[in-house]
């Protein structure tokens, strides 16, 4: 039943799972609102059925629309700049017949879509220019981003973009002096580049109480979630944090941390245990697939799902600065659930297209 | 897809999944770090957390600053904040909600709108939270309150600081006000640093200075058991207050202003034209801003917005007029300058203008005309038969760039939100608008009529440029700033914007000239004001035409219903050897500009340069008298009625 919808099986059975816990999870985190817990129901439904269609879609059609759907996303986010809605002092929404969303989500699967069509255009690895070029068309969405500003998101595509040159074959003598440019980079970008909000976010990362009321708080108070959940948890509905209200933006990017405290250690390590998963199936079907499209757009896809699952929870956790992005699926809000949705059914479409079974 | 040669493929297969290896190995080793981090604060920091979350929470409660004032150039306080009682309760202390309600009503007024507001916050907020019941109890409310509050369990009184503009609204249009934080400014605000404070500058000084006068949120971090009770205060960062903004503004000037102007719509502006520095800012009517700051009642905002006076509306900075004969003196110079016009060579005024080859009749406002006039008798008696010959003559282009380089058809950059651009009209202009632009229009706008429109701030600082010599200055209302101690922080600079570039500088010590026979001479059109000055004025009246006047027909003052009648226009600096005040005055549908708009003018010229006493102060009353015994002599036997 499900291979004849094009849906893998197992992927498909992890993200329903997650799908569930999302809900509970939400449901808790937005104060029992039943409002916003049915709002995302229905978001999740239609995840699932884009991930169904586009599980249905020939990759030789993803490829040939993906440089359209670069251009397409390349747009919305120089609209966003032009005609953008404020929130939260920064310009990230786009409002079109009544309906508020974020492009630069979008871009998480467009950016990979884009260079995996422009690299599989050629034998791998690909040839310098084509790196170059590459380079450009990363940099291009992710500046556009983080003149928002959204500096989280515009360094989560970026980082998508250059994982994918990674697997289709960057050459380590070009990697390591990057690697080492970039570390030599990061105290002049700190200085010279940075909003001074978002100075303070890494600032408050080493020293959390230095800003008490702001990011610190925030930080502060995501950890005492998840260290005050122990072990067994502290039971579904009980988040003390998020209910007495000292955990801010409970129910989106600190989603994790109203989980980790309801469930413990023992939820904790089931619902990693799930991101796990996934990651390992959507690096099997990248491994199992036959053309370098498929590789390179199935490998992308798993490595942005992965970094942005890693950069979430690294914040929520304490390890990472806070930056605004949300937890695959897990987290409330629409833009983002549809678009990683959307990037399970590409996999989905990739493995259950293949056509030659070894 | 897969027409590559097979030895290509096999190469390609094993580099990707090389890579794709590293990758998952890579990716693998960071979800690792994650899981130690995870049991590291679940199992190992446990207890720690555990203590935070459960035993004592550390609960930072902000602690608004005080708003920083707004002084007058002498120190009168404008905008100042003081406490209000409000009446506070707290959920859980609360024995029976019902029965503290009850009595509550009995010592103070609680309308059912505050208590179905206070239901709302029941409902919504945690129970350890402090909840607002009444903001704004009386003297007596509060002290009742005060007294019963030993036997009232989870009752709280507390003061906390209000703005308050004391004058009212003498200088309302200035100072703007402060009112609730809304929707809007909440996604336009960095909310941390408006934690506690509900209010914000919606318009005016108030807005444009924001930052400065919000000051620093300060907190306090309190230990608080899991119930959200206060055990003790940990730390305390104190806030730091706003601060405090000094204008250049002179309040008793702007009162004389406000009070002159009466009943009247209209508006003031005075500068330091050598700094840009503005004295006086007036729009009537006014209105008070008190009511505004914790939201005015639908009512008394209807009854000010239905007003047909219009008191909310900013004359001085969106008030869009006709310049009228006041243009005269910028095209004056312009004649001086343009070659193609021999200024000092008469022209024939015979009360009527018209463009070769067309019928049509463009009047001067004295119907038997001027006789020969060169440029000085055109601007002392204001001919407008010499400035249609001097439009048609030099066209529309010339005269639109020589204006725009006194900043007509653009704002000004002064330190206040919102101001109007006014209108320098061009042919391209109204082409971009889908017009066609008439030769008749270049003639009008000579006399300053047609579609140019100006504000009384540009006029005010465009005047000023004939007093300073030709420099544009960004006007100022804002002279420094300081801490809430007093200690100067910034003193905000003149802000320099362009200059006049004239062929010879000397044509510009020429017009003064004119403009001071204007006030000084018998037959000027401001004669009326400045045949008693003990100090030259360079002035010029204009009279701006609200509705127009049909072919053949004559405008009679009296017959025509009040919103119909002309505005009275006034421009003028003084000393006109060494200005030290530009000023603006325009008087909405008040008839000729000399009669009524120049009068206020002179008010404000002595105010500035005598002091507050005028003639009255003994340092000046010698000088007073000698002006005076000077100016009787040169008064005509018979006054001719007051020009354009």
């Amino acid at each position: 039943m499900l291979e004849r919808l094009h849906l893998d099986r197992t992927l498909f059975y992890a993200l329903l799972a997650l799908a569930g816990l999302s809900l509970l999870t939400v449901y808790s985190a937005s104060g029992k609102n039943l409002g916003d817990t049915g709002g995302h129901a229905l978001r999740l439904l239609l995840g699932f059925g884009l991930m169904l269609v586009v599980a249905n879609m020939r990759p030789e059609t993803l490829e040939r629309w993906s440089p359209i759907i670069f251009g397409m996303a390349v747009l919305l986010l120089v609209a966003v700049l032009l005609f953008g809605t404020v929130g939260k002092g920064a310009r990230r929404w786009l409002s079109l017949a009544g309906f508020r969303f974020q492009p630069s989500e979008f871009m998480k699967l467009a950016l990979p879509m884009a260079l995996a069509w422009f690299f599989a255009r050629d034998s791998l690895p690909p040839r310098l220019w084509r790196f170059g070029v590459a380079v450009l068309a990363i940099a291009l969405p992710a500046a556009l981003i983080a003149r928002q500003p959204d500096l989280g998101t515009a360094v989560l595509v970026a980082a998508g973009g250059l994982a994918l040159l990674f697997i289709a074959g960057l050459k380590w003598r070009i990697i390591v002096p990057l690697l080492a440019g970039a570390v030599v980079a990061a105290p002049i970008v700190y200085f010279r580049f940075l909003h001074e909000y978002q100075r303070s976010r890494i600032d408050v990362l080493l020293d959390p109480q230095s800003d008490p009321l702001g990011t610190g708080y925030q930080t502060i108070q995501s950890m005492i979630a998840v260290g005050s959940g122990g072990f067994y948890g502290k039971g579904w509905l009980n988040s003390s944090q998020a209910h007495l209200e000292y955990l801010p933006e409970s129910s989106t990017d600190f989603v994790f941390a109203v989980f980790a405290e309801e469930f413990g250690l023992i939820g904790s390590l089931v619902l990693i245990g799930l991101y796990l998963f996934i990651i390992a199936r959507g690096f099997l079907i990248a491994y199992l697939a036959q053309d370098s499209y498929s590789r390179l757009l199935a490998g992308g896809v798993t490595l942005t799902v992965f970094l942005s699952f890693f950069v979430n929870t690294g914040m929520v956790l304490g390890v990472l600065p806070v930056v605004g992005v949300p937890l695959p699926v897990l987290s409330f809000g629409g833009t983002s659930l549809l678009t990683f949705l959307a990037a399970f059914g590409v996999l989905m479409s990739i493995q259950t297209h293949r056509r030659i079974v070894e | 897809m897969l027409n590559i040669p097979i030895k290509d493929y096999f190469r390609e297969t094993r580099l990707f999944h090389s890579r794709l290896a590293v990758a998952a190995v890579l990716a693998g080793l960071l979800i690792l770090l994650l899981l130690a981090r995870l049991v590291y604060l679940q199992l190992i920091a446990h207890r720690h957390y555990e203590t935070l979350a459960q035993a004592n929470r550390i609960r930072p409660i902000p602690i608004p600053p005080a708003r920083g004032l707004i002084l007058d150039r002498h120190g009168v306080v404008l905008a100042q904040n003081y406490p209000v009682y409000t009446l506070e309760i707290v959920p859980e202390q609360v024995v029976d909600m019902n029965v503290l309600l009850e009595e509550l009503g009995r010592l103070v007024r609680l309308t059912e709108g505050e208590l179905k507001q206070f239901n709302k916050l029941l409902r919504e907020r945690p129970r350890f939270e402090t909840l607002i019941l009444r903001t704004h109890l009386t003297e007596e409310e509060a002290a009742r309150v005060a007294l019963r509050r030993p036997y009232l369990n989870g009752v709280e009184l507390q003061a906390r600081l209000q703005r308050h503009y004391p004058l009212g609204g003498v200088a309302v249009h200035a100072l703007g006000y402060v009112a609730r934080i809304d929707e809007n400014d909440q996604e336009k605000i960095d909310r941390n640093a408006y934690r506690g404070t509900q209010h914000i500058g919606k318009l005016g000084l108030e807005a444009s200075y924001e930052t400065p006068l919000l000051g620093r949120v300060g907190f306090e971090r309190n230990e608080t058991n899991a119930h959200g009770r206060v055990l003790r205060t940990l730390d305390r960062q104190p806030p730091v207050a706003g601060r405090n903004l000094t204008l250049h503004l002179d309040v008793k000037l702007q009162q004389r202003i406000t009070e002159l102007l009466g009943k009247r719509r209209g508006a003031v502006v005075a500068m330091d034209p050598q700094t840009g520095a503005v004295l006086a800012l007036v729009s009537t009517p006014t209105f008070d801003p008190n009511p505004f700051v914790n939201g005015i009642d639908t009512a008394s905002y209807t009854k000010l917005r239905e007003n047909p006076d219009n008191p909310l509306y900013n004359r001085a900075l969106n008030g869009v007029y006709s310049p009228g004969s006041t243009i005269k003196v910028f095209l004056g110079l312009l004649a001086l300058e343009d070659e193609r016009f021999q200024p000092d060579r008469p022209v024939h005024c015979a009360g009527r203008f018209n463009l070769p080859g067309d019928r049509h009749v463009f009047r001067d406002w004295k119907p038997a005309g001027h006789g020969a006039v060169i440029l000085h008798d055109a601007i002392v008696q204001s001919c407008d038969v010499y400035f249609y010959r001097l439009a048609h003559t030099l066209g529309i282009q010339a005269m639109k760039d020589f204006l725009a380089s006194f900043g007509f058809g653009r704002r000004t950059g002064v330190d206040l939100p919102g101001e109007s651009s006014g209108i320098l009209p061009s042919p391209e202009w109204k082409q971009a608008r889908g017009l066609p632009w008439y030769p008749g229009e270049t003639v009008m706008t000579g006399i300053g009529q047609g579609p140019i429109l100006v504000t009384p701030l540009q006029l005010s600082s465009a005047v000023s440029m004939l007093a300073n010599g030709g420099r544009r200055l960004k006007p100022r209302l804002a002279m420094k700033i300081e801490d809430a101690h007093g200690r100067p922080l910034r003193t905000i600079e003149p802000a320099r914007d362009g200059a006049l570039s004239l062929r010879d500088p000397a044509h510009l010590a020429t017009l003064v000239k004119h403009m001071t026979a204007v006030v000084h001479s018998n037959k000027g059109t401001g004669f009326g004001i400045g045949w008693n000055a003990p100090y030259n004025i360079a002035g010029k009246t204009g009279t701006a035409q609200v509705k127009g006047i049909a072919q053949g027909a004559f405008y009679n003052e009296k017959l025509t219903p009040e919103r119909f009648r002309d505005h009275a226009l006034f421009i003028a600096f003084a000393p006109a050897e060494n200005p030290r005040v530009a000023v603006a005055v325009i008087v909405e549908n008040a008839g000729h500009g000399g009669a009524v708009a120049a009068p206020i003018a002179r008010q404000v010229m002595d105010y500035v340069i005598m002091g507050e006493h005028g003639c009255k102060d003994p340092a000046w009353t010698e000088v007073c008298t000698k002006a005076l015994r000077a100016g009787a002599a040169q008064l005509p036997k018979r006054t001719e009625p007051a020009g354009d």
